[in-house]
C-alpha cells in the first residue's frame, strides 16, 4: 500500500508538468535526395510551377527556387507546407500525392537538375502500340487490365520522369531497378521459385512468381539464389521507331493513378 | 517469506526513490563494479559498451523472451540510450521527453514533457540520445539548445539554461556527461553555419563554468586554419557524448563537420579542430591535446563517434589507447595520453583518400565531377555506438559498406538560422534513376538493396588493424553494438532484426524479428538478480531476459 500511495504521489506530480508538445517532424540531411525523387519532382515542376516561377525558378520577385532563395521557407516541411497550403494572396494551395511532394521539394533542392531532355510524341498512338505491335500490355497491368508478372504501369507517370521512361523502353536492362530484378531460387528440396523480387532483407526474399503468387522465402531454406542483372523485356531500340517510342513515352506519362 | 521479500523490495524502491542511494561522481567512476546498472550514456567513461553480467550466455541466448514493450507516441527514429540506476529506467523520446520506468515492467513513474521552442532548427530530425544522472538529478539536452536539469523522483525541472542560440541553429542532442560536479555539452548545428562549441556546467546550479570553442578565434592556435572570416560560420559540432579516462583527467570529443559542408572552397585551409577529437581538461577545458581525422573535409565526414578507451599492447608495449572507427571509412589507434597517431587501416571501400600517411594525414584522391566517393555522405559509419571487449581484445562497429555518393559543390551565403551546405550529396546508385540508401528508413520495401550498398557488424583486431570477421547485413545499419562478459554481441540494423551473436566468431546464435529500425545502442542491466537486454526498435522500446 506503501508503494501504491508513492506512485499515485508521483503521477500526480507529472500531471503538473506536462504541457502541450511542439512537434518536430523528421527531415532527412538536407542536401540528399534520390535521383527519382528529382527526375519526379522536375516532372510535377514542368506542369504546375514552371507558368509562374519560370524554367529556372527565378521568375518572381525575391525568390530563386533553383538557388534555394526563398521568401519565408527555411526548412524542407516549411518549402512542403508552402506549396501544400499556399501563401496569403499570392501563392495557391496545391493537392498532391506524398511522392509528388516529396520529389519537387527534391527537384526544388537539387538545383532542378535532372539531366533530362526527351521527346515526348502521341499518347493515343503510343496507347495503341503499347496494347498491339508493342506487346507491353501482355507483361504489365494497367488499371486493373493484364498480367502481374511484370511491374504494374498504372501510376508509371507519376513514379517516372520522361528520361526514364524512354530509357526503360529502349534498353530495359539498363533502367532496370535493382529491386525488380528477376530471380531464380532453388530451394533445399530441390524446388525451383522463378520470378520478380519485390523485397529483400538479410534473411528473408519476398517475390511474386511467374504464377502471379506472392511468396517468401527464408534464405537458409534455400539452396542456391540467383538474381539477374538483365530484365526479362526485350530492348524495343531495334523494335520500334523513335517516333514510335516517343508515341510510347506519351501514353506511359498519361499513367498517373495511384 | 513472500511477505518479507515484498516489503524489503517496497524498503528499497522507497529508499532509491527518496534519494537514499544517490549517483555519487565515485559511483560513475566505479560504474563497473555495479554492471546490473547502466548509469552513463555509454555503460561507463571508458565508452566501452561491454557489460560484466553473465546470466545470458551463447549456451542459453536461444532462452530470450520479450518482458515488456514501452511504445513511443512519437514518430521518427528513436535514438536514444536508456539509462538503468537501481531498477529504474530513464529513457529519453522525441522531441525530448523523458520518461522514468520501472525496468522490470516497463511501466512509467512519470513523464516529463519540455516544449520546445519553435526556433529549434535541427538538420536530421526532433533527435535526442538520452540523459546523464549526478545525484538525485537527471541532465538532458533539448533541440533549442537548452540543458535542463530535472529531480530524478519526480520529473520535476530544476533548472533550465539556454546554451546556444537555436535562432542561430544551435541545438543539443547528445547524452550530457557528469565528470566530478560538472555537466559537461556540445552543441549540434553543423548544417547551419554555427561555430560550435563545448560548456561545462556547474550540477548543483546550472551555471556555466567553462566554455570552448571548437573553432579558434582569431589571435588563438589554429584560427589561421581558416581563410578569411570563414571561421565564424564553419560548423565544427559536437553531438555525441564523449569518453573520459579518470587518472589521464581528460575527456575525449568527437567534432563534426565544416561549414558549409560541401564547398571546401569557401573555407580553405585545414579547417581546425572540424573532424578531429579533442582531448579536454574537464576541470578548466584547457585543449590537451587534439587529432585531425580529416582536414578540409568537403564529404560531411563528422567525427562524431564515440572514441573508445582501450588499454591495449602496441608493439611490445602496454598502451593507454582511444579506438576510433571514423565516418571517413578508416579505422584509427591513437595513443590516448598525447594524441600520437598509431594506425588507420580502412574498413570499408573508400576512394576519397589512398591511404594515410605514417604522422596520420590522409592522402586526398578528390573523385572527377559527377563521379561516385566512397564512402557516401553517411560515412562509413556514423554515430551508431561502438563496442570493445577486454576479453576477445577486439573493437567492434556498425558499418556501411559499399555505399557511395556524388558530391556536387557550390556557392553559399551564410545567412543566421538557415542552412549552410555548399552544395549536396546525392546517394549513388548503380542504376540510373533508382533510390540510393536514404538517411534513415522511410519504407518497408527495400528498393536500393545491396547495390547502393550493405550494412555489417565488423570486429577489428586494434593491434593489427586487421578484420576478424563480418557480419553481413543486407540493408544498411544504424544500430549501436553491446558485448557481454559472456562473449556476446548485441546488435541491430535498419530491418528490424536483433541479434546476438557470438562476439569471437561472428556467428549468428539468436535473434528476434521487432520489425522497426533499430537506431539506438542496445543496453543490458539487471534487476532482482535477472538480466535484462534493451533495445530499441522503430517505435518501442522492447526487454528481453531469459525464461522465467
Amino acid at each position: 500500500m506503501l508503494l501504491r500511495a508513492l506512485l499515485f504521489a508521483v503521477a500526480g506530480v507529472t500531471a503538473l508538468v506536462a504541457p502541450a508538445n511542439s512537434q518536430i517532424l523528421t527531415v532527412d540531411h538536407p542536401g540528399q535526395y534520390t535521383q527519382e525523387d528529382i527526375a519526379r519532382g522536375g516532372l510535377f515542376y514542368n506542369a504546375q510551377c514552371f507558368q509562374c516561377h519560370g524554367r529556372d525558378g527565378d521568375q518572381i520577385s525575391g525568390i530563386d527556387l533553383r538557388r534555394g532563395l526563398f521568401r519565408r521557407s527555411q526548412s524542407d516541411e516549411d518549402l512542403a507546407q508552402t506549396i501544400t497550403r499556399g501563401s496569403p494572396g499570392g501563392m495557391p494551395a496545391f493537392k498532391l500525392e506524398p511522392a509528388e511532394l516529396t520529389g519537387i521539394v527534391a527537384f526544388i533542392r537539387a538545383g532542378f537538375d535532372t539531366s533530362a531532355s526527351v521527346r515526348v510524341g502521341d499518347a493515343a498512338r503510343g496507347r495503341a502500340l503499347f496494347q498491339g505491335k508493342g506487346e507491353c500490355a501482355s507483361c504489365h497491368r494497367v488499371a486493373g487490365q493484364g498480367p502481374r508478372v511484370a511491374p504494374d504501369l498504372s501510376d508509371i507517370g507519376i513514379a517516372r520522369a520522361p528520361a526514364v521512361l524512354e530509357r526503360s523502353v529502349r534498353d530495359p536492362s539498363s533502367a532496370l531497378l535493382p529491386i525488380n530484378r528477376p530471380v531464380r531460387i532453388v530451394m533445399r528440396d530441390g524446388k525451383t521459385i522463378r520470378g520478380r523480387r519485390l523485397n529483400e532483407d538479410t534473411q528473408t526474399v519476398q517475390v511474386i512468381d511467374d504464377r502471379e503468387r506472392l511468396v517468401s522465402i527464408i534464405k537458409k531454406d534455400v539452396r542456391s539464389f540467383d538474381v539477374a542483372k538483365e530484365s526479362a523485356m526485350p530492348a524495343y531500340s531495334d523494335k520500334l521507331s523513335n517516333d514510335e517510342i516517343a508515341d510510347v513515352v506519351a501514353y506511359l506519362l498519361t499513367l498517373r493513378k495511384q | 517469506m513472500k511477505r518479507t521479500s515484498l516489503l524489503a523490495s517496497l524498503i528499497l524502491v522507497v529508499l532509491s526513490l527518496r534519494g537514499d542511494a544517490q549517483v555519487t561522481s565515485d559511483r560513475l567512476l566505479k560504474a563497473a563494479d555495479e554492471p546490473q546498472n547502466w548509469i552513463t550514456y555509454s555503460g561507463g567513461y571508458a565508452s566501452q559498451r561491454h557489460s560484466l553480467l553473465t546470466q545470458i550466455t551463447p549456451a542459453n541466448v536461444k532462452n530470450l523472451e520479450l518482458k515488456w514493450i514501452l511504445p513511443n507516441q512519437v514518430f521518427g527514429a528513436w535514438q536514444s540510450t536508456p539509462i538503468v540506476v537501481d531498477g529504474i529506467m530513464y529513457v529519453t523520446q522525441r522531441p525530448n521527453d523523458v520518461l522514468a520506468v520501472d525496468a522490470k515492467t516497463g511501466r512509467v513513474f512519470w513523464q516529463y514533457r519540455y516544449n520546445v521552442s519553435a526556433d529549434a532548427r535541427v538538420c536530421c530530425g526532433a533527435n535526442n540520445r538520452g540523459v546523464a544522472i549526478l545525484g538525485d538529478t537527471l541532465y538532458t539536452g533539448t533541440l533549442d539548445g537548452h540543458l535542463v536539469a530535472l529531480d530524478r523522483t519526480t520529473g520535476r525541472s530544476l533548472w533550465d539554461v539556454a546554451v546556444g542560440d537555436p535562432k542561430l541553429g544551435y541545438s543539443i542532442t547528445m547524452a550530457p556527461l557528469v565528470v566530478k560536479d560538472k555537466v559537461l555539452v556540445g552543441t549540434g548545428g553543423g548544417e547551419y553555419g554555427i561555430r560550435g562549441f563545448i560548456a561545462a556546467f556547474d550540477a548543483k546550479a546550472g551555471k556555466e563554468l567553462w566554455r570552448v570553442y571548437t573553432i579558434p578565434g582569431p589571435g588563438e592556435k589554429g584560427n589561421e586554419t581558416w581563410s578569411g572570416d570563414s571561421w565564424k560560420s564553419g560548423g565544427a559540432s559536437v553531438w555525441v557524448t564523449p569518453s573520459y579516462d579518470p587518472v589521464l583527467n581528460l575527456t575525449y570529443w568527437g567534432v563534426g563537420n565544416p561549414g558549409p559542408d560541401f564547398n571546401p572552397a569557401q573555407r580553405m585551409g585545414d579547417n581546425l579542430y572540424t573532424d578531429s577529437v579533442l582531448a579536454l581538461d574537464p576541470d578548466t577545458g584547457a585543449l590537451k591535446w587534439y587529432f585531425q581525422f580529416s582536414p578540409h573535409d568537403p564529404y560531411d565526414y563528422d567525427s562524431v563517434q564515440v572514441g573508445v578507451l582501450a588499454d591495449i599492447t602496441w608493439k611490445g608495449t602496454p598502451t593507454k589507447a582511444i579506438l576510433w572507427g571514423n565516418r571517413n571509412g578508416f579505422f584509427y589507434v591513437l595513443d590516448r595520453t598525447n594524441g600520437k597517431f598509431l594506425s588507420a587501416m580502412p574498413f570499408v571501400k573508400v576512394n576519397w583518400a589512398s591511404g594515410i600517411d605514417d604522422k596520420g594525414r590522409p592522402i586526398p584522391t578528390p573523385q572527377p565531377d559527377g563521379q561516385p566517393t566512397w564512402p557516401g555522405v553517411q560515412g562509413g559509419t556514423n554515430w551508431y555506438s561502438p563496442s570493445y571487449s577486454p576479453r576477445t581484445g577486439l573493437f567492434y562497429l556498425s558499418a556501411w559498406d559499399g555505399y557511395a555518393s556524388i558530391f556536387k559543390p557550390e556557392s553559399s551565403q551564410y545567412v543566421p538560422g538557415r542552412n549552410f551546405l555548399g552544395g549536396g550529396a546525392t546517394p549513388y546508385a548503380q542504376v540510373q534513376g533508382a533510390p540510393g540508401v536514404r538517411v534513415g528508413r522511410a519504407t518497408p520495401i527495400n528498393t536500393w538493396t545491396d547495390a547502393a550498398g550493405n550494412g555489417a557488424v565488423i570486429a577489428i583486431d586494434p593491434v593489427t588493424g586487421q578484420k576478424k570477421w563480418t557480419f553481413k547485413q543486407f540493408d544498411v545499419t544504424d544500430s549501436g553494438n553491446l558485448t557481454t562478459a559472456t562473449d556476446l554481441l548485441f546488435t541491430g540494423g535498419r530491418e528490424g532484426y536483433f541479434y546476438a551473436l557470438d562476439a569471437r566468431t561472428g556467428a549468428e546464435l539468436w535473434k528476434a524479428s521487432l520489425g522497426g529500425q533499430i537506431a539506438n545502442g542496445p543496453m543490458t542491466y539487471a534487476v532482482d538478480g535477472k538480466q535484462y537486454v534493451a533495445v530499441i526498435s522503430g517505435n518501442s522500446l522492447i526487454t528481453f531476459a531469459l525464461r522465467d
